[in-house]
C-alpha cells in the first residue's frame, strides 16, 4: 500500500538512494547468492534503521537511511557477519574479522538512528562542549577528539601490519582494544550530553504531566464540589456534608498518594466511616491505632462497626460520632460513640435487626463480643472486641 | 445571668495565620467567648508574628502550622527561647502525623484542627493558658500508635520513652472522644489528675528522643 513488500527496507533504501525499488530488490536477490548475504543485509537494515517519521512523510512509511556514514557502518557489520557465515578458516584467524565487526559496530553506534535533526543537535552539543566555558575546556575537547582519532589511526595501522603477518589471534586484540578506546573517546561526550539531555527532558515531561493531572483532579473534585456548595447555600447540613466529603477525598489524595490499600484494616475502617459520613451527613471522628492485613474476622469487625456507625447516625440525632479502633498483637477493640439521645435497651424490641443481627450476632459468629451501653439523653457507646490469633 | 463564682482574668490571645480570612473567622468564633478570650493581636507572616508576640506578650498564641518561611515551627523556635511564658496552641487543617508531631515537639502545648467549634476552641485556649495540654482524639491516637505499636524498639530511657498504664488509658479515652470530665468519672480520678496525665504525655512527646517517633511520623506520611 505504501510501497512496502516485506518490511519496507528495499523501498526505503531506494528512496534514499534515489533508485528504483526494483533495482534495490534485484540487488538484494543477487547478494543472496553469496551465502545468503543479501538476506542478512536486509535483516540487518530492518533491525537497525528506524521507520521514517510519520510526520515527515505521512504517506510512505518506508524505511529511511540517514546517510553514507550509517550505510558504511552497516556495510561493515554485514560484511563481518557474512565472513562469519562463510569463511571458517578466516574465523580462526580473526585478525580480519574481529576488527571489522568492532569497527562496524563502533560506527553503527555513532550513526545509529541519527537522523538529521538529532545529528545536528549532537553536533551543536559537541560544539557546545568545546565552546562553553574557558579555552581550557575547549582545548580539552580538542585533545580528546584528536587523541581519539589518533588512536583509531594507530589501531588501523597496527591491524594492517598484523594482517600481513596473520600471526596469533592474541596480537589482534591489542589494536582492537585501541580502536575501541578511540571510538569511546570520540563519542563519549556526545553520549554523556545525550543522556543528560534525555533525563532532563523526561523530568520536564513528568512535571507537566503531574501538573495536568493535578488540574484535572482539582477540576473533577474541588471545583465541582464548590459549585454544588454554592447551590446548596440554604441547607447547612448539605453544605457540611459536601465539604466534609470533599475534604476527606482531597486529604486521601494528598497524603496517601500510593494506591489505597483497601486490604488493610485501618484503610477499611476509614472507608466505612467515609461511607457513613456521605450517606448520613454526619461527621465521624475516626482514630485508628495500629494496622493489620484484613482477614475474615477483621472484616466482620469492620462490618459490625459500619452498622454501629449507621445506627448512631440514624437514631442518635447528632452530627458527630466518634470511632476509635485499636489493633494490639492479640486483641482488636473498636468503640463507636455518640452523645445523642441514647435509648433504654429494655424498650428495644428483640427483633430489631440492626443491633441484634448485624452487630452482636456478627461479632459472636466470629468469636468476638459486642457490648452496648446507652443512657437515655447522654448517648450510646458500642464496644466490639475480638481476640486475635497470632500468625 | 448569674454572676460567676470566681471571675477569671481573660486569656490574652495572639493569632498567627497567613490567611486573613481565617484570622477573621477565628475572631468571629471567639467573639462568642468574650468572657474567656481577649484577642490582643494578629500576624500573617513569621516575622510579623515574632515582632507582634514580643510587643503584646500574649498568654496564648494560636499558631497556624503551615505558613511560608518555615511555618509555625519557625515561630516556636524563635519565640520560645526569648519568651518562655508564652504558650502555643497549634491550629491546622492538616492531620498529617508529621506536622502534628512536629509542632508538638517544637513546643506547642496542644493541637486542634481548624474545624473545631468556637466554644471548643475557647475551652482549649483556656486549658493551654492554665498550663495544661490539649489533645485532640487524633493526636491521642498518634501518640498511642507511636509509643505502643513498636514493642521491639529498644528503649533508651524508660522514663521518657514509655507510657504508663494510666497514661495509656487516658489517651485511649481521649481517642474515643471523651472529654476530660468524662475520663475522670470513667477512671474514678479527678479532672486535675487527668490533666496531669495528659501533660506528662505531652512532656514525653516533647522530650523523648525515641528515634522511632520521628521515623514513625515520617512513615505515616508516606504510607
Amino acid at each position: 500500500m505504501d510501497g512496502r513488500v516485506v518490511a519496507g527496507v528495499a523501498h526505503g533504501l531506494a528512496e534514499q538512494l534515489r533508485l528504483s525499488p526494483l533495482t534495490v530488490r534485484i540487488g538484494f536477490a543477487v547478494l543472496c547468492v553469496f551465502n545468503g548475504f543479501g538476506a542478512a543485509f536486509y535483516l540487518a537494515l530492518w533491525a537497525v534503521v528506524p521507520l521514517a517519521p510519520v510526520a515527515e512523510r505521512p504517506a510512505a512509511r518506508g524505511r529511511r537511511v540517514g546517510d553514507i556514514g550509517r550505510l558504511a557502518a552497516l556495510a561493515l557489520l554485514v560484511v563481518g557477519v557474512g565472513l562469519l557465515l562463510s569463511g571458517r578458516q578466516l574465523v580462526r584467524n580473526n585478525v580480519l574479522l574481529v576488527p571489522l565487526l568492532v569497527g562496524g559496530a563502533g560506527l553503527a553506534v555513532i550513526w545509529r538512528q541519527a537522523d538529521d535533526t538529532q545529528r545536528s543537535r549532537w553536533l551543536r552539543m559537541s560544539s557546545r562542549i568545546g565552546g562553553v566555558g574557558s579555552d581550557q575546556s575547549k582545548r580539552a575537547a580538542a585533545v580528546r577528539i584528536g587523541g581519539g582519532i589518533a588512536l583509531v589511526l594507530v589501531g588501523i595501522s597496527l591491524f594492517l601490519v598484523l594482517a600481513g603477518q596473520l600471526s596469533a589471534a592474541r596480537d589482534a586484540l591489542v589494536p582492537m582494544l585501541v580502536v575501541l578506546v578511540g571510538v569511546g573517546l570520540i563519542t563519549g561526550p556526545w553520549w554523556y550530553r545525550l543522556v543528560a539531555d534525555l533525563s532532563e527532558e523526561r523530568r520536564e515531561r513528568i512535571r507537566s504531566q503531574e501538573r495536568a493531572e493535578l488540574a484535572a483532579h482539582l477540576h473533577d473534585s474541588v471545583l465541582q464540589t464548590l459549585a454544588l456548595i454554592q447551590r446548596h447555600v440554604n441547607s447547612p447540613r448539605e453544605v457540611a456534608r459536601l465539604a466534609r466529603g470533599q475534604e476527606r477525598e482531597l486529604r486521601a489524595w494528598l497524603y496517601r498518594p500510593e494506591a489505597r490499600q483497601e486490604s488493610r484494616f485501618a484503610a477499611a475502617m476509614e472507608g466505612v466511616s467515609g461511607e457513613v459520613e456521605d450517606a448520613y451527613a454526619v461527621q465521624v471522628e475516626t482514630v485508628v491505632v495500629g494496622d493489620a492485613e484484613l482477614d475474615d474476622r477483621l472484616g466482620a469487625i469492620v462490618q459490625a462497626t459500619r452498622e454501629a456507625l449507621v445506627n448512631a447516625a440514624r437514631h442518635a440525632g447528632v452530627t458527630e460520632v466518634s470511632l476509635y479502633a485499636e489493633i494490639e498483637p492479640n486483641l482488636v477493640t473498636v468503640f463507636v460513640r455518640d452523645r445523642g439521645v441514647g435509648f433504654d435497651r429494655a424498650t428495644v424490641p428483640d427483633d430489631r435487626h440492626g443491633v441484634a443481627g448485624s452487630i452482636i450476632g456478627r461479632m459472636e459468629r466470629h468469636g468476638g463480643t459486642a457490648a452496648i451501653r446507652s443512657t437515655p439523653g447522654a448517648g450510646t457507646e458500642v464496644e466490639l472486641t475480638m481476640t486475635r490469633t497470632q500468625q | 445571668m448569674t454572676a460567676p463564682v470566681a471571675p477569671r482574668p481573660l486569656v490574652r490571645v495572639f493569632l498567627v495565620d497567613d490567611h486573613s480570612m481565617f484570622r477573621s473567622g477565628v475572631r468571629a468564633e471567639l467573639a462568642s467567648a468574650v468572657d474567656t478570650v481577649d484577642i490582643v493581636g494578629e500576624a500573617g507572616t513569621v516575622a510579623e508574628a515574632i515582632e507582634g508576640i514580643r510587643r503584646s506578650t500574649p498568654d496564648v498564641v494560636l499558631l497556624d502550622v503551615h505558613m511560608p518561611d518555615g511555618g509555625g515551627q519557625a515561630v516556636l523556635e524563635r519565640v520560645r527561647p526569648v519568651q518562655p511564658d508564652v504558650r502555643f496552641l497549634a491550629l491546622s487543617v492538616s492531620d498529617a502525623a508529621e506536622d502534628v508531631i512536629g509542632v508538638i515537639r517544637a513546643g506547642a502545648r496542644g493541637y486542634v484542627t481548624k474545624t473545631i467549634s468556637g466554644a471548643d476552641l475557647a475551652a482549649a485556649v483556656r486549658r493551654v493558658a492554665d498550663g495544661d495540654a490539649v489533645f485532640s482524639p487524633r493526636l491521642a491516637g498518634f501518640v498511642l500508635d507511636a509509643f505502643t505499636q513498636h514493642p521491639q524498639t529498644p528503649v533508651s530511657d524508660p522514663e521518657m520513652d514509655l507510657l504508663t498504664q494510666r497514661e495509656r488509658e487516658v489517651l485511649r479515652l481521649l481517642a474515643r472522644g471523651y472529654a476530660y470530665k468524662e475520663i475522670a468519672s470513667q477512671l474514678f480520678i479527678s479532672v486535675k489528675t487527668v490533666e496531669t496525665h495528659v501533660s506528662s504525655v505531652l512532656r514525653k512527646l516533647q522530650l523523648s528522643n525515641r528515634y522511632e517517633l520521628s521515623r514513625w511520623a515520617t512513615d505515616r506520611r508516606i504510607i
